[in-house]
């Protein structure tokens, strides 16, 4: 993880002081940069490295991801059944989720001896909402947890990255609706989150409902605002001699216009994949018919590994520099001179330890704070009840006390009445023989 | 044509029994009066489309009413409509044909669905709508009553897009809620992209759909049961067929040795009016042929009779609320007022009961 720079510096610091050792020894050592080109002789044979490396890579098998970007119902089963010649087992998805769903599933695909690993993911529910401005979010997030899964495996320690599952996208399909007019508002601003994360070919579904000059006014104007937005679409390469011409055909042709079919029609006398109408039969193989044929061409016969070496070198390379950037590694410090990435990293282990020891610190504080606080809040509550319980008990004695005195009273009065009653009755036996004499007179 | 079959008024023959003579009053000639009025009145439709942008809706109504209304036409850019609010363009044309005058408005609601946050994008679709009824009812209620112009919408065909399964979420919220202000009719859109059994499931899909939902979109009118059999098969088969699955055309090809209207494909021909590739026919016979003036009377009949009697009730209920004690008018029931407010009411009124009470 040097960069070149600290490299090239360390070999000139060591050659400088190899060359002052050699003048004594009067031997030459040619440095590193005079590079000479010799002739051979005869056949030496290492014009096979690239078979070997071709028959390394069939055994090892090659991995394909693809995600297909469109409305609910436009056709993306159908087409990947179509390239592929296989039927993918998928249901129809209904229109009512209430938010975008990745779903990613790998099959294992074999033609000759060539064994491929293919991962489609499909969007669901792409196009439902009627407030579709979160729509590109879950695709975004998708694709930075795969780049993100694929770096880590790429830090770890001991790692195995030629036995790794690698899926990262490396081609997404974005299928445009054929409206005839020009892209959707939500295509625009989808295409333009993911042109930096993938590389996009946007492809016209459902294409036999467009006319040959209406396709034709329609690819350009959507051609157009993409360049006018400035979206960065998949351009299929022209460096490489053998495919630069077919490529730099192609790369007019965009975007493909394509009809997707699993059904077989007899035309003629030959059995073909296409889509019978009243009014006649759109052959999906048929050139004039639809662009399929090109698709498949570029995407599969082609350009496939470029799809995959694009993405290896430039957007996860372009994903990793940022992901690196924020946690803070540079490749120079502000004195320009060259990090290494170990020191960086201790810097930044030490930094975040001692931010953890200080968060440490401050909340222990805070607790031995905190309990102080509820303590001399609770002693001062129970001396309040303390105070009103001794407040309480006053007022009770007071209140036995004139309680008593008033039974006391009570009791004396009681006693005076009883005397009285006892005096009275006394009077009173006297009193009515004296009545009844009175009565018999 | 049926149709003409149907309103040619049907003069007995006069006879050379004079007894019949003296039994013939003559009104069986009203037909005939009310055909000559119409004919000098001349007719009036407006007709509203709705659809996302690129459902070939202004295609379809030059392919119907055989004129190109929309020259000079500017579509916006992807850019432009990320952000784009609903409006409401109208454009007028007077046409005639063999002596009747028609006024035809055609209402168009250019943005709708297209941006990226459709969030009540049919607000300034129902407002329209509304705010329609709402002269028409001021005009009605006023004194001078001789020209009201009658701009309510009649008519609004709903543009589903055939790329999808069914109904989108923004079809559903759209029709719910429109379908109480203006008759609906849903076409499928494009159908030149669907095969035959394609469209027979999809239709069977949309019409589930808009039963679950409640949707209730514009219902043909039962046919009488004295009308011949030719017109009843005719009118069952129209009801079985929708959503009609339309396709237009702006452009004359060469089918058959004939011009007609319809669309170049590399593998064929598609024709607007052969009914074996699409129901643009019946669609045309529907909405101008037969049904243009049920639209009319259902949405004079139905849709504004609703608003009229809503406005009338909102206004009442707001004298009621203000003057509860002091009116000595007996109120006009409101209907169907929801379950809390009467017991709202209920206990007011026994509180009052119970102040009336206790003041004597």
């Amino acid at each position: 993880m040097f960069s070149f720079s600290a490299l090239s510096a360390l070999c000139n610091e060591s050659l400088n002081k190899l060359n002052c050792l050699a003048a004594s020894y009067k031997v030459y050592i040619f440095s590193n940069e005079e590079k000479r080109n010799l002739s051979l002789g005869g056949h030496v044979g290492f014009d096979s490295l690239p078979d070997q490396l071709v028959s390394k890579s069939v055994t090892q098998g090659f991995c394909f991801n693809i995600l297909c970007v469109g409305e609910t119902g436009i056709g993306k089963s159908t087409l990947m059944n179509t390239l592929f010649n296989t039927m993918f087992e998928n249901e129809e998805a209904s229109h009512y989720q209430n938010g975008v769903y990745l779903r990613p599933r790998t099959y294992d695909l074999q033609e000759s001896n060539v064994h491929l690993k293919l991962t489609i993911v499909d969007t669901v529910g792409f196009g439902d909402q009627i407030n579709k401005e979160d729509s590109y979010k879950p695709i975004v997030d998708y694709i930075d947890t795969q780049f993100e899964n694929y770096l880590q495996e790429e830090l770890k320690i001991k790692r195995s990255l030629f036995n790794y599952h690698d899926t990262r996208i490396h081609i997404c399909l974005y299928f445009i609706a054929p409206t005839g007019h020009s892209l959707k508002s939500l295509d625009l601003v989808t295409m333009k989150k993911l042109d930096s994360k993938v590389n996009i070919i946007p492809i016209i579904a459902k294409a036999d409902t467009i006319s040959k000059s209406e396709l034709h006014k329609f690819k350009i104007k959507i051609m157009s605002e993409l360049v006018s937005n400035g979206v960065q679409i998949y351009q299929f390469p022209t460096d490489d001699e053998a495919v630069s011409e077919i490529n730099a055909s192609m790369n007019a042709h965009l975007p493909f216009a394509v009809v997707g079919s699993v059904e077989e029609v007899k035309v003629g006398n030959k059995t073909v994949r296409a889509r019978q109408y009243p009014w006649g039969v759109v052959q999906v193989e048929n050139e004039s018919h639809c662009d399929f044929v090109k698709l498949r061409e570029m995407l599969i016969r082609v350009n496939m590994e470029d799809l995959r070496e694009q993405t290896h070198a430039r957007h996860y390379e372009l994903y990793r520099r940022c992901k690196l950037e924020e946690m803070g590694f540079k490749d120079t410090d502000p004195d320009s001179q060259p990090f290494s990435l170990q020191e960086t990293y201790e810097a930044k282990r030490k930094e975040f330890l001692g931010d953890l020891q200080r968060k440490e610190e401050e909340m222990r504080q805070m607790f031995v704070n905190k309990v102080k606080e509820t303590e001399s809040e609770l002693k001062e509550k129970e001396r309040e009840l303390h105070d009103k319980f001794e407040q309480l008990k006053r007022m009770h004695q007071e209140e036995k006390r004139k309680v008593e005195e008033k039974r006391r009273d009570l009791e004396e009065e009681m006693n005076a009445f009883n005397r009285k009653k006892v005096a009275a009755e006394t009077l009173s036996l006297s009193q009515p023989l004296k009545k009844d004499k009175d009565k018999k007179k | 044509m049926t149709t003409n079959i149907r309103y040619k008024s049907r003069i007995p023959v006069k006879t050379e029994d004079s007894a019949e003579e003296k039994q013939y009053v003559g009104f069986a000639t009203l037909p005939n009066q009310v055909h000559r009025k119409s004919v000098k009145k001349g007719f009036d439709f407006t007709l509203m489309v709705a659809g996302e942008s690129g459902m070939g809706k202004s295609t379809l109504v030059n392919s119907l009413f055989l004129t190109d209304l929309y020259k000079d036409r500017k579509l916006l850019n992807a850019e432009e409509r990320i952000n784009q609010t609903v409006e409401i363009i109208k454009h007028t044309v007077d046409i005639e044909e063999k002596g009747v005058k028609l006024k035809l408005t055609i209402v168009d609601t250019p943005g709708f669905g297209d941006a990226v946050n459709n969030n009540e994008c049919w607000k300034p679709i129902t407002d329209y709508i509304d705010q329609q009824f709402e002269q028409y009812f001021r005009d009605e209620s006023g004194l001078n009553r001789k020209n009201i112009q009658d701009n309510r919408v009649h008519c609004c065909l709903y543009f589903i897009p055939p790329f999808g399964h069914g109904l989108r979420p923004v079809d559903v919220e759209f029709m719910k809620a429109l379908h109480e202000k203006v008759n609906i009719i849903p076409l499928i859109a494009k159908a030149d992209c669907l095969t035959p059994n394609e469209i027979k499931k999809l239709k069977d899909r949309i019409r589930e759909e808009i039963d679950k939902f409640g949707i209730k979109v514009y219902q043909f009118p039962e046919c009488d049961s004295d009308e011949d059999e030719e017109f009843k098969q005719l009118d069952k088969e129209l009801k079985e067929c929708t959503p009609f699955a339309v396709i237009g055309s702006n452009t004359v090809v060469e089918a058959r040795g004939q011009r007609v209207r319809g669309r170049l494909y590399p593998w064929g021909i598609v024709e607007v009016e052969n009914q074996s590739h699409c129901d643009f026919v019946k669609l045309r016979n529907m909405l101008i042929r037969s049904h243009m003036h049920d639209l009319k009377d259902v949405t004079c009949d139905v849709h504004y009779e609703n608003y009229r009697a809503q406005c009338i009730q909102e206004m009442t209920s707001k004298l009621a609320q203000d003057n509860r004690m002091e009116s000595p008018i007996p109120i006009l029931p409101l209907s169907t007022p929801d379950a809390e407010t009467e017991k709202l009411i209920k206990m007011k009124d026994e509180e009052q009961g119970v102040v009336g009470l206790s003041r004597a």
